[in-house]
């Protein structure tokens, strides 16, 4: 069983998806910014053409990691390079903490996420 | 011959360090057998904090798993507790019947929480925090209740009362006290710390005492706390209590077997009790009256007595002096030693109540007794230093309240920024990490030695940063300035570019240029890396490698930029972006001036700031206002942000300087024009001075130039950041052309051979000034190939403000909404 993070300004509420762009208006390894009433959400594409949604704080000091570079399944943060894994939220060790994810899912072209 | 048998009791974070420390000195000495009441293995009980609060999980704090205790032949016995010590025997019998007999005994059964004797205390709903047993009950209590109520405002209480907060429950806590943490922090810093815990959404009651916890029956058929009274009468509603109050030393066990105990099981200087054969570490101990609740003393004790069951009979505990920092996530917090003030004492008061800093320092007779900090705490192992030396501050004083880089200005080569100032100007002994009593020198010494790279490595091998984490930006700072910046150990030179591939930086290089290589995906096909797509460090190398082997050809890759020169702005510690345009030459005029005056107030830009490069910084521009600010400003971009040419700075020279000799202002300003838009290996620094007066500082520069009588002398590779590096003297010309023409063949020398994020003083440390030499000045031909290629890689560059403005990359700076 993998540890998810909770994330708890959403938690039990009822979600929707949302769309939010089309997939074309991600760049591939890289990441758009979503304000939401959740606050910021990093919207990251990968090379595959994977989606993944985060809260944009980092887990260190909160830098904005939709501004990081991308690789495989993970995204550096811009500020000290801590790398976030995309998929689950959770830092690459040596490093602990989490960032709180939605979920994001790609059809007919749009990007969506869950809200 | 006969190995001795050695019984530890209690598989807590004590003992199982006394049994790490006793391994490294006598691997044979001993047959081991550990008793360990809990079901798990050996964890960080500091961390069940984040745990708790969500940032870590359990498999995150594990300190040794069951196979460390297999590959070091430690019989394990979990989840058994022993009940009784049988000391004539020499043996411990455990609940279920399990017996071992010892040689020598070891007990480190840590402390038990204290429980209010109130009404209702054994009520379900009702816990203490210890262990991972209360952790997950409490977990799964905040994912099924609402009302949680801590008992108790201290360190633990309060780390607590933040975990159950974020894990979505209201929380209230109870303090008897007038105010939080007050056996650590004193009334200001406690309010400042209430208010940011308030503003997290805590609730306080303070001076309050709990009497009676109310219960109300469950349709499960028991008892679960309901409410919470208190002696004047009011209630609060709470469908869990976590008491907080305190911690006794579990000397049950050795007071039934009739060792001596008082508060904790008395102990000597070496960790032995009354019973020669049975020693005693951690939070169960009582040394010289005191029983320690934190694991830095904790961790002392074991070296001491790891050193006298290893048979060394050297070493001492003589008692510790603590410190404390609270754990919780985007609070700064630290305190040491006495600051309660009283007779002959004196303080030093910073207070800045809208920063939210405060720091106070205790002094008396010249010498730190207390420092409470709060807000900024990163001179808190500095005062605690001294404080436990018990350094004598007269002399120091004036500077106390800055820091030791203040302090150490005078006689140090190391000045710096980005807080590489703290660690380099550190003296070796400093403590860096207090809970496992690592210094400086420590540090230094294994990064040096071992050939350490990572935080990961340096954990390993000194334990620094390994328990309570707070120092990890020290030690980050320190690996830093030990291998990065000026410092590149010689092991570098065969290093892989990074995890990604085998290859170094010159191979890449080299495969980028024989084989014609145009993109990142066609080299990490061609050279095998190991990843999909590589990581945060190879790309921007990559695309640094093919743009400057293959200018106009190689096209460049935004997502292989870090954020800084993508979004051609340097990202803040906020989010926000700083603008500085190019002044060519750090000459400017009335009307660029006023166009700033009026963006800065369009924008709303909250600091102007002159910058040390002779230009104007406007600091905090929100990221969707940069192209239009870029766009009202008109003026180029200063590159402030990118590996590329930074500043050429001048003095005013020989147009108005009594002693000029040279139009300096005119040479840095051609300069400037020559190179900017030039991206490079690392930033670049020029600086032009019209006489050796050299007020434009050009010793220190990548480039420097200096006017003399009869022209103009050029050095190269200095450096004033994180090392001050002395510029070298490269050679000397008569006209301003050659200027241009040399210094372009040393820099395009530097562009196309030095490493990504090699500074030229590093590069030229390298390859050496005479190879240099041998390129730029003694072969003409090959040094006007290289003033031709930089001119063409140069040629059509465009402004990337401008573009911008025009609608480039316009994603990068739009947000979306949902
Ligand atoms: C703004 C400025 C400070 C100021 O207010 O005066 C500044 C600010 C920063 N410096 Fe600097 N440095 C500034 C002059 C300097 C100088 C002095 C100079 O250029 O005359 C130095 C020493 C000279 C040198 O580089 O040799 C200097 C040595 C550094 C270093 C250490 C470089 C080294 O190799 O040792 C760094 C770190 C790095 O680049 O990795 C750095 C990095 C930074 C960064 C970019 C940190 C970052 O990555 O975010 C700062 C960002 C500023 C921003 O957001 O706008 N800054 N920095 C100066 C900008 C000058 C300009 O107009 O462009
Ligand atoms: C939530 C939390 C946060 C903390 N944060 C910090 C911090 O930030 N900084 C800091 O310095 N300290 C902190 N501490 C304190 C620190 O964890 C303790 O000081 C340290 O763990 C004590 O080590 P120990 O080995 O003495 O006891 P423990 O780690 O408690 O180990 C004792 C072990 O002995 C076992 N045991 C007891 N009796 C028996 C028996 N009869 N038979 C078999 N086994 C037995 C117990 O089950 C326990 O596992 C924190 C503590 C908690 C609970
Ligand atoms: S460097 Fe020379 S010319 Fe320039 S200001 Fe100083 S003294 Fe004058
Ligand atoms: S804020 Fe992300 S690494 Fe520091």
């Amino acid at each position: 069983m993998s540890a998810q993070p909770i994330n708890i300004k959403t938690a039990g509420q009822p979600r929707t998806w949302i769309k939010v762009s089309a997939l074309e208006d991600i760049p591939k390894l890289g990441a758009r910014v979503v304000k939401s009433a959740h606050g910021d959400i990093a919207v990251f594409r990968n090379a595959e053409d994977e989606v993944f949604a985060l809260r944009d704080q980092c887990p260190h000091k909160g830098g904005p990691l939709s501004q990081g570079i991308v690789f495989g399944k993970t995204v550096a943060c811009p500020l000290h390079n801590w790398q976030i894994g995309l998929a689950d939220g959770q830092a690459v060790a040596p490093d602990v903490g989490c960032t709180g994810r939605f979920e994001a899912k790609i059809e007919d072209g749009g990007v969506y996420l869950q809200l | 011959m006969q190995k001795m048998k050695l019984v530890m009791v209690g598989n807590g974070m004590a003992g199982v360090r006394t049994l790490e420390e006793l391994i490294k000195i006598s691997p044979d000495l001993y047959d081991i057998t550990v008793f360990g009441a809990e079901p798990n293995a050996n964890y960080n009980r500091i961390l069940l904090s984040p745990v708790l609060a969500g940032e870590m999980t359990i498999k995150d704090i594990m300190l040794n798993d069951v196979d460390w205790y297999a590959q070091n032949n430690i019989k394990l016995h979990l989840n058994k507790k022993i009940v009784r010590i049988d000391r004539a025997g020499r043996k411990v019998i455990a609940e279920d019947g399990t017996t071992e007999e010892y040689d020598r005994l070891l007990l480190a059964t840590g402390s038990n929480p204290f429980i209010l004797p109130v009404q209702g205390k054994e009520l379900d709903g009702v816990l203490t925090y210890r262990d991972i047993g209360d952790t997950d009950a409490m977990i799964a209590a905040a994912a099924k209740y609402k009302h949680a109520v801590v008992i108790g405002g201290g360190l633990l209480g309060l780390e607590a009362a933040n975990g159950l907060k974020l894990r979505g429950m209201d929380v209230t806590v109870v303090h008897i006290m007038p105010w939080l943490m007050d056996r650590q922090l004193d009334k200001t810093a406690s309010q400042m710390l209430q208010k940011s815990l308030e503003a997290k959404g805590l609730k306080f009651l303070l001076q309050k005492q709990t009497s009676e916890i109310v219960g109300a029956p469950t349709t499960e058929g028991g008892m679960r706390v309901k409410a919470v009274r208190f002696d004047d009468g009011t209630e609060i509603p709470a469908d869990l209590v976590c008491m907080a109050v305190g911690i006794r030393p579990n000397d049950d066990l050795a007071r039934q077997s009739g060792i001596h105990c008082n508060r904790g099981i008395v102990v000597n200087d070496t960790m032995q009790t009354f019973d020669p054969r049975i020693y005693a570490v951690g939070e169960c101990a009582s040394h010289r009256g005191i029983a320690y609740g934190l694991v830095a003393p904790l961790f002392d004790m074991a070296k001491v007595c790891a050193n006298h069951l290893g048979h060394m009979g050297i070493g001492r505990y003589q008692g510790s002096v603590t410190s404390t920092k609270l754990k919780v996530t985007g609070i700064d917090l630290f305190s040491a030693g006495d600051f309660s003030g009283g007779d002959g004492t004196e303080e030093i008061v910073m207070h800045d109540a809208v920063g939210g800093v405060y720091k106070r320092i205790v002094i008396k007779d010249e010498h730190i007794l207390g420092a409470v900090l709060y807000g900024d705490t990163v001179d808190g192992s500095w005062y605690f230093q001294m404080l436990r030396e018990k350094q004598n501050i007269g002399e120091i004083r004036d500077h106390l309240m800055f820091g030791p880089t203040q302090v150490n200005r005078g006689h140090l080569g190391n000045t710096g920024h980005q807080g590489q100032s703290n660690a380099a100007s550190m003296p070796d002994t400093m403590e860096v990490c207090g809970c496992n009593g690592v210094c400086k020198g420590t540090i230094v010494k294994a990064i040096k030695e071992k050939g350490l790279f990572s935080l990961d490595d340096v954990r390993k091998h000194t334990k620094a940063s390994s328990s309570c984490g707070s120092c990890t930006g020290l030690v980050e700072q320190i690996l830093a300035s030990t291998v990065g910046g000026a410092y590149t150990p010689q092991a570098n030179l065969t290093k892989p570019m990074c995890g990604c591939t085998e290859h170094t930086h010159e191979e890449t290089r080299k495969v980028i240029r024989e084989q014609h290589l145009l993109t990142i995906p066609q080299v990490m096909h061609f050279m095998e890396w190991k990843t999909p797509n590589g990581c945060a460090s190879c790309r921007p190398a990559l695309n640094y490698y093919l743009l400057s082997t293959w200018p106009h050809e190689a096209k460049d890759d935004p997502q292989s930029r870090f954020i800084n020169e993508r979004a051609h702005a340097n990202i803040q510690k906020d989010g926000t972006y700083s603008v500085v345009p190019r002044m060519f030459g750090g000459v400017t005029n009335s009307s660029e001036l006023r166009r700033i005056a009026d963006v800065v107030d369009k924008y709303q830009i909250p600091t102007v700031k002159v910058t040390g490069g002779q230009r104007i910084d406007l600091l905090g521009v929100k990221k969707e206002d940069l192209p239009r600010v870029w766009a009202d400003l008109a003026m180029p971009s200063g590159h402030a942000y990118a590996k590329a040419l930074r500043t050429v700075k001048t003095c005013v020279g020989s147009e108005w300087c009594r002693f000029g000799v040279q139009d300096s202002t005119q040479m840095g300003i051609d300069m400037e024009k020559a190179f900017w838009k030039m991206y490079a290996p690392h930033k670049v620094k020029m600086a032009v001075s019209g006489c050796p007066r050299n007020c434009a500082e050009s010793g220190i520069k990548d480039i420097g130039v200096i006017g003399v009588d009869s022209g103009w002398e050029i050095y190269v590779a200095g450096n004033g950041g994180i090392k001050t590096e002395v510029a070298q003297f490269l050679c000397k010309v008569k006209t301003s052309e050659e200027v241009i023409e040399y210094s372009s063949a040393f820099i395009q020398l530097y562009r196309e051979e030095a490493r990504y994020l090699d500074r030229t003083v590093h590069w030229v440390a390298r390859v050496g000034l005479d190879y240099v030499r041998q390129r730029v000045i003694d072969d003409a031909e090959n040094r006007k190939a290289l003033f031709e290629r930089l001119q063409y890689a140069l040629q059509g560059e465009k402004d990337p403000w401008v573009e911008r403005t025009q609608g480039m990359e316009k994603h990068e700076f739009e947000v979306l909404s949902a």
